[in-house]
Parts: structure tokens; C-alpha cells; sequence
């Protein structure tokens, strides 16, 4: 259901990004990089108080006329990005965040895997798959 | 060198084949042979030996083979007849070899004569047969190729060089073998040269008798096959039990392999193999491999870090970051199969599936197999190791039971002697890995409950120590050097806290000596007292004795202050019981360091007592201020009262 998901490092590099092939990606991989900000935005807005408290999702990053996007932090700083496409208005809140608890497992498991180094490009096939998933709705 | 090879054969005149005759004959020969055997896959291209009886071309496909060859069918007969397989009984190599150059010879219009074949010949022309044969030869080509290659894998893990050098034995010898001679007596022997090394070439020189024993999905079987090496050479001792088994379970495999998944299928000895793997790694089968050792092993398989990394994914069901046995074995399993050239799957195969291989190979196979298989492998220098891992274990444990491990050590050492022991590697002592901690200490409560034999428990427990102090914050980090290794073990001789790096410095005020302590009494208390008598000069009270509660205070302060001060030193420095104990190992560096603190302390104290002489004359001077406004005002009124009231 997802038009496009990202999954940008600490350091604010993208670690995975993958589009819906149709559209431009060079489109959306503009909009991943500009919601940083408000990503960034977000966590410092939060962070006065103790970390823990803030909550990992981040919720409507901004919307866009035809996009909205939104975002979610891992407490390692690791942020997931994730384009909807606005027709898709059945997309509640708690799809969003199930989509990216998803994304989230997806991700502890790359890391598990011993031979991956973190901040190494992601090219987990089990991530993909799951990703994919998420992405297939979109006719 | 057809010559030699003609001198084996029974049946008359020398044979001698040209480099496209054998290897078209030899691959015919396998095809009947493999045929024969009842197995679907290819036999190895080579011919097999004649004395095992295994591997001889049965009559069936023989047969099938010679009427494809569009012959009629008495000269069929006569040809067997000439080849001797009549007269022996069968169809052996050579046998096999004298009827396809007595067919060609045939084909080629010459008489059925032994003395056809002394000319050169075409190669024999069969009608369908060859072209099986080319589709046969495409897998097995591969598969030996892959076979042998297993071999080399194996061992890779182990020993690379070893094999190298084996590699060169192997193919030194393997020219001096005459082709069609065959080896009666040898063991299982593999010609190790693989089809992508110029296997050809080697091929057309020489052939080999080899044994057959390869039913489809067996190309993984003969990982055990570097066994074959043994006899060349040094391999590791487990791999030589390996190859006795080995031998002996041969006839045992042709039965097992009615399954698909082929590839995918752990066979007892690959199994076996495995495990030891996994023990060499990680000692108690039920506890699991951590990423990082696991990581450091698979990477000597030269594969590439992202093929390792989806196998990893495959093979870590749990996803935690650490693979217990069955996982071990599949994550294993697969490294062997991509060496080989298998793609790797998309999804783990069903026969390697953790649940699968629980299932299907229970747990006391393993022990009692190792066990036979150790009992002979125990070097001194093994044991040499052990000691001296848990002499190091006995430094580095600083944790609850440090005291029965250390006995149970010693019982160790003596159960170990007399004992199979693990081939455990160097690297066990020395990774200080975290996670292998979280092992460890898994790994206990394990252990404990594992009632396994007493020498297997020793052996755990003589494996955990050397595991860094899984608790570090129960002592200090600097403290380590410090008390609590000569209060916690008694047993460690003195030598060994000298071996030990010094600890950092203290923080400031180590204080050692009483004057110091005094002076940091006084400093505190005096500047109470100054504050007091801040206090005390506002309210303008008198204070006549100001020596009383100044020293009341000074011996108040005194008392908390030495303990204070001691208590802070421990806290800082050892952070436990004993204060006065921490005082006294305080080494040479840090007095140093005190005595330029005593001189800055010196100045501070004297600039403080003058501070506060000052500040005492002030308090009195403002007194004597007071004391004289007073008088003024006294005399003031006096004169007021005493002045006539006129004011003319």
C-alpha cells in the first residue's frame, strides 16, 4: 500500500529505499530526503524529555497534494520513511503503524544476521520480500 | 602408458586404447555400471574395481548397450565370447573395454577377430546409447566436479594447507596407476583432481579404478571423501575414524537415498562432521553458537559475505543472532552445497529444516560416535592447552562461584588426562566475545542439569571460565587488579595479581597518612567555623569562647571526616568492604603522584590557616568594634544626660 519506503541510517544516508517502479523514483527519493528535516524536526522536539518517552512513531510527517508521509525513529536513530499515496484513503493510522512494527522486525533481524555490518547497505532477501509485500497492493 | 595397462588384462593381447577411445569407453562403462548399481544419478566416469564385485557392468544394460550398437546378435555373442566376460563371468573394465573395441571393429567392417583390435579403430557407434551418455555426462561432470570439490572444503575449514599438499600427492599418484588394472586392495580411494582443474587431461593419461559408490544424491556424501586423503597424507584425526566408518557404511548409503531434496539431504557422516565442527566451537551440543564465532568460521569458506549473509538468513530460523546445532548443520550444509555450485535455494529445503534435523538425528548418536572417534585423538599439547586455559580461567573468573570452579578445575585437569578431550581451538580461550558470555552463561544452568557423563560436565565446566567475568559490576573495573582477587580467591598465588596491569590512578585524595587526613578535617571544619562565626557576628552575640566550639567542631568533623575520607578512598578505588585493607597495596606510581598532592596540599593548608587567622582577627576586631560603639553610645548618653538641658 505504500508508494515507497526508506529506511535512512543515523547519519541520515539511506540504508534502503525502494520505489513502486512506475513512478519516477527520483520523485520520491526527493520527498524521503526533505522529510528528514521534519523527521529531525520531530525528534528534537521530543527529546527535551527523556528519550524513552519518546514514542517510536512519528505519525504524518507532512502531506503532499498527491502523497502523504510519514515516519517512524528505532531509538538507534535509524529512521523508516514511508510515501502513501493520498487517494488511498482507507489507510488508517493503525495500518500505518503495524506497517511499520513490520518494517521495524524486518529490520532487527538484518541486523541479527552476524555478517551484516550496520550502516551497510540492506540486501536481506527476507526484508525484501517483506518490503515487496507491503508495496504490492499498489495496482 | 596403455602398455602397463594392457599387462593387467587377463584376456590376451595388450589393449591399447587411444585417449578418445577411454574416455569413451570408460564413460560407457559407468553408465552400465551405475546402471548396474541401481542408482539414477551418474557413477563417477572412471571404472570401477574389479575385485569389489560392486562395480561391474551388469549384464542388463550391457546388453542393452551392444544391441544399440545395431550388431546382429551372434556377433554380439562372439564378441562376449572373445572379451572373456564368458569365460570369467562377468563384465569387467577389461572385459568391457576388449567387447566395445571388438564392436567398433565391427561396425567398422572388420572380422570378429581378437586381432581386430590391435588397429585403430573408430570409436564404436551405438544408437541411442551415446546420447544418454552425453546428457548423463553433463550432470556428472559437475557432480564429481562438485564432489571433489567438497573435499576440498572440508578441509579448507581446517587445514588449507593440508590439502594442498594432499592435492599434489594425490596426483602424483594417480599417474602411476595403471588404467585398467585395478587396485584390489586399496581403500575407497578418490582420484581428487577436479574436472575444472584439467581433469580431462589427467583422464585421457590415466585411468583410474575407483570405487563406484554413488547413487544420486550422494555428490555430498563423499565430503567424508577427504578422508581419502588420509591415507596420503596427515588429516585431521577424526576425518581418519571418518574413513573407516566411512567404509564401512558405504554399502549402507546405497539404501538411504530414495528421497528427493538430494542436495539439500545431511548424510550420517556429514552429519557427524558437522557436530564436530559445532563442538570444536561450541563444547555442550544443546547450547548455540554465537554471530561472531559463527561469523568467523563460515568466513574461512571464502565464500562472499552476502552469499554468507543469506545463508545466515536461511539457516537462523529463530532469527536471534546465534545457531544452535540443527541450525548449525543446515547453515553448514548449505555452505557445503554453494561450494559445490548449487544455487543457493530460496527458502530453507525441508530436510533442513531445524525441526527435521532434531527429528531425525537424535542426540546420543553423537556422543558415542565422538567419543570413539576422540579416544584416540588426545595430544599432550591439547592438554597442555586445557591447563593452561584454566589457569587462565582461574585469573579471569571473577564471578559467584569462583571458588568450586576452581576446585572442580583441578579435578578436571585430572579427568581430562585420562580422557578423550574435545579439539578444541586456540580460539576458545582467547575470544573474549560478549556474547559468548550470554553462552556461558546459558550454557550453565545447562550443564548443570545435563546429566551427561562426569567427564563431559568437567569438560563444561572447565570450558567456562575461560569466558571473560560475565558480572564486571560487581567489581570495579580498576578494582580488578586490586583486593577483591586476593578476598574472592585465595587459591591464586600472588603471582598472579602481578601479572596484572597496575590499575590507573586514583582519583585525587588518596590520602594515606593521618596529617592529611587532619588537615582535610581542619580545612572543613574551619570553614564551618568561619561560617559560624559569620552566623554568629550577626545576631552580635558575644562569643567569648571561641576556642571551645571551634575545637568541639574540629573533633566532630575529625571523626566523619577520617571516615569520610576513608570511606570516600575505598569508593573510589575499590568501591567495596575493607577500607583499611585498600590503603595498604597502594603502589609506588600513585605515592609519587600523593607527594606532589601533599605539597599542593601543604600550600592550601597554610594558605587556608591564614585565611582563617585573618578571618578570626576580623570576627575579633568586629567584636572589639562593637564592644567600642557600645561605649560611644554609653558615653553619649552620659553626656547627654549629664549637659544642663538649657539651650541658651
Amino acid at each position: 500500500m505504500a508508494v515507497c519506503i526508506a529506511v535512512i541510517a543515523k547519519e541520515n544516508y539511506p540504508l534502503y529505499i525502494r520505489s513502486t517502479p512506475m513512478e519516477n523514483e527520483l520523485k520520491f527519493h526527493y520527498m524521503v530526503h526533505t522529510s528528514l528535516d521534519v523527521v529531525d524536526e520531530k525528534i528534537s522536539a521530543m527529546g527535551k524529555a527523556l528519550v524513552d518517552q519518546r514514542e517510536l512513531y512519528l505519525g504524518l510527517l507532512y502531506p503532499t497534494e498527491d502523497y502523504k508521509v510519514y515516519g517512524y525513529v528505532t531509538n538507534s536513530k535509524v529512521k523508516f520513511v514511508m510515501v502513501v499515496d493520498s487517494s488511498n484513503t482507507a489507510l488508517r493510522d493503525n495500518e500505518i503503524r503495524s506497517m511499520f512494527r513490520k518494517l521495524h522486525n524486518s529490520y532487527t533481524d538484518v541486523m541479527c544476521n552476524p555478517f551484516y555490518n550496520p550502516g551497510d547497505p540492506i540486501q536481506s532477501r527476507a526484508f525484501d520480500s517483506m518490503v515487496t509485500s507491503m508495496m504490492i497492493q499498489v495496482c | 602408458m596403455e602398455a602397463a595397462a594392457g599387462g593387467g588384462c587377463s584376456s590376451g593381447p595388450p589393449l591399447l586404447l587411444s585417449e578418445g577411445e577411454q574416455q569413451c569407453y570408460s564413460e560407457l562403462f559407468a553408465r552400465c555400471a551405475g546402471a548396474a548399481s541401481g542408482g539414477p544419478g551418474p557413477g563417477p566416469p572412471e571404472a570401477a574395481r574389479v575385485a569389489s564385485g560392486a562395480a561391474t557392468a551388469a549384464a542388463g544394460p550391457v546388453a542393452d548397450l551392444f544391441r544399440a550398437s545395431q550388431l546382429p546378435a551372434e556377433t554380439l555373442h562372439q564378441i562376449t565370447e572373445l572379451c572373456g566376460a564368458k569365460r570369467v563371468g562377468y563384465f569387467g573394465p577389461t572385459q568391457f573395454y576388449i567387447a566395445l573395441k571388438l564392436i567398433a571393429a565391427v561396425q567398422s567392417g572388420l572380422p570378429v577377430r581378437i586381432e581386430s583390435i590391435k588397429c585403430e579403430l573408430p570409436l564404436p557407434r551405438f544408437m541411442m546409447s551415446k546420447n544418454d551418455g552425453e546428457v548423463r555426462f553433463g550432470n556428472p561432470a559437475e557432480l564429481h566436479g562438485s564432489k571433489v570439490q567438497i573435499p576440498y572444503l572440508t578441509t579448507e575449514k581446517n587445514s588449507f594447507k593440508r590439502m594442498d599438499d594432499d592435492e599434489k600427492q594425490q596426483e602424483t599418484q594417480s599417474p602411476t596407476m595403471s588404467p585398467l588394472a585395478s587396485p584390489p586392495s586399496s581403500p575407497p580411494h578418490y582420484q581428487r583432481v577436479p574436472l575444472s582443474h584439467g581433469y580431462s587431461k589427467l583422464r585421457s593419461g590415466t585411468e583410474q579404478m575407483h570405487p563406484v559408490p554413488y547413487e544420486g544424491r550422494q555428490p555430498l556424501v563423499q565430503p567424508e571423501g577427504p578422508s581419502s586423503v588420509g591415507p596420503g597424507a596427515k588429516p585431521l584425526r577424526h576425518q581418519a575414524s571418518l574413513i573407516r566408518s566411512f567404509s564401512v557404511e558405504r554399502e549402507l548409503q546405497d539404501n538411504n537415498s530414495s528421497y528427493p531434496d538430494e542436495p539439500w539431504r545431511i548424510t550420517e557422516e556429514q552429519r557427524e562432521y558437522y557436530v564436530n565442527q559445532f563442538r570444536s566451537l561450541q563444547p555442550d551440543p544443546s547450547s548455540f553458537i554465537s554471530g561472531s564465532v559463527a561469523k568467523n568460521f563460515f568466513t574461512k569458506s571464502k565464500l562472499s559475505i552476502p552469499e554468507l549473509s543469506y545463508i545466515w538468513e536461511l539457516s537462523d530460523a529463530d532469527c536471534d543472532g546465534a545457531l544452535t546445532l540443527p541450525e548449525f548443520c543446515a547453515a553448514f550444509h548449505l555452505i557445503v552445497a554453494r561450494k559445490n555450485g548449487y544455487p543457493l535455494p530460496e527458502g530453507l529445503p525441508p530436510t533442513l529444516q531445524p525441526e527435521y534435523l532434531q527429528a531425525a538425528f537424535p542426540k546420543p548418536k553423537w556422543e558415542c560416535a565422538l567419543f570413539d572417534s576422540y579416544s584416540e585423538s588426545v595430544p599432550i599439547s591439547q592438554q597442555a592447552r586445557d591447563l593452561n586455559r584454566m589457569e587462565k580461567t582461574s585469573v579471569k573468573d571473577m564471578t559467584d562461584f569462583p571458588v568450586p570452579t576452581q576446585d572442580m578445575t583441578g579435578d578436571d585437569k585430572q579427568a581430562l588426562k585420562s580422557t578423550l578431550n574435545e579439539a578444541l581451538p586456540k580460539d576458545v580461550p582467547e575470544d573474549p566475545a560478549t556474547p559468548k558470555d550470554s553462552n556461558s552463561l546459558k550454557a550453565r544452568p545447562r550443564s548443570r542439569s545435563y546429566s551427561s557423563t562426569s567427564i563431559e560436565e568437567a569438560m563444561k565446566r572447565g570450558e567456562d571460565p575461560p569466558t571473560p567475568p560475565p558480572r564486571p559490576q560487581k567489581t570495579h573495573s580498576r578494582a580488578s587488579s586490586l583486593d577483591l582477587n586476593k578476598v574472592f580467591q585465595p587459591s591464586v598465588p600472588a603471582t598472579k595479581s602481578g601479572l596484572l596491569p597496575p590499575p590507573p590512578a586514583l582519583p585525587p585524595r588518596p590520602c594515606p597518612s593521618q596529617s592529611e587526613q587532619v588537615s582535610e578535617a581542619e580545612v572543613p571544619s574551619q570553614l564551618n567555623r568561619a561560617s559560624s562565626q559569620a552566623a554568629e557576628s550577626s545576631p552580635a552575640k558575644k562569643d567569648v569562647p571561641y576556642s571551645q566550639p571551634p575545637s568541639k567542631p574540629i573533633r566532630r568533623k575529625f571523626r566523619p571526616e577520617n571516615q569520610s575520607a576513608e570511606n570516600q578512598e575505598p569508593s573510589t578505588a575499590v568501591g567495596g568492604p575493607a577500607p583499611g585493607a585498600s590503603v595498604k597495596p597502594h603502589p609506588t606510581v600513585q605515592k609519587q603522584s600523593s607527594k606532589q598532592k601533599k605539597a599542593i596540599q601543604t600550600a592550601i593548608r597554610k594558605n587556608k590557616e591564614a585565611n582563617a587567622v585573618l578571618a578570626r582577627l576580623n570576627s575579633e576586631l568586629q567584636q572589639q568594634l562593637k564592644e567600642v560603639h557600645q561605649e560611644r553610645i554609653a558615653l553619649e548618653n552620659q553626656l547627654e544626660q549629664l549637659r544642663p538641658v538649657t539651650v541658651l
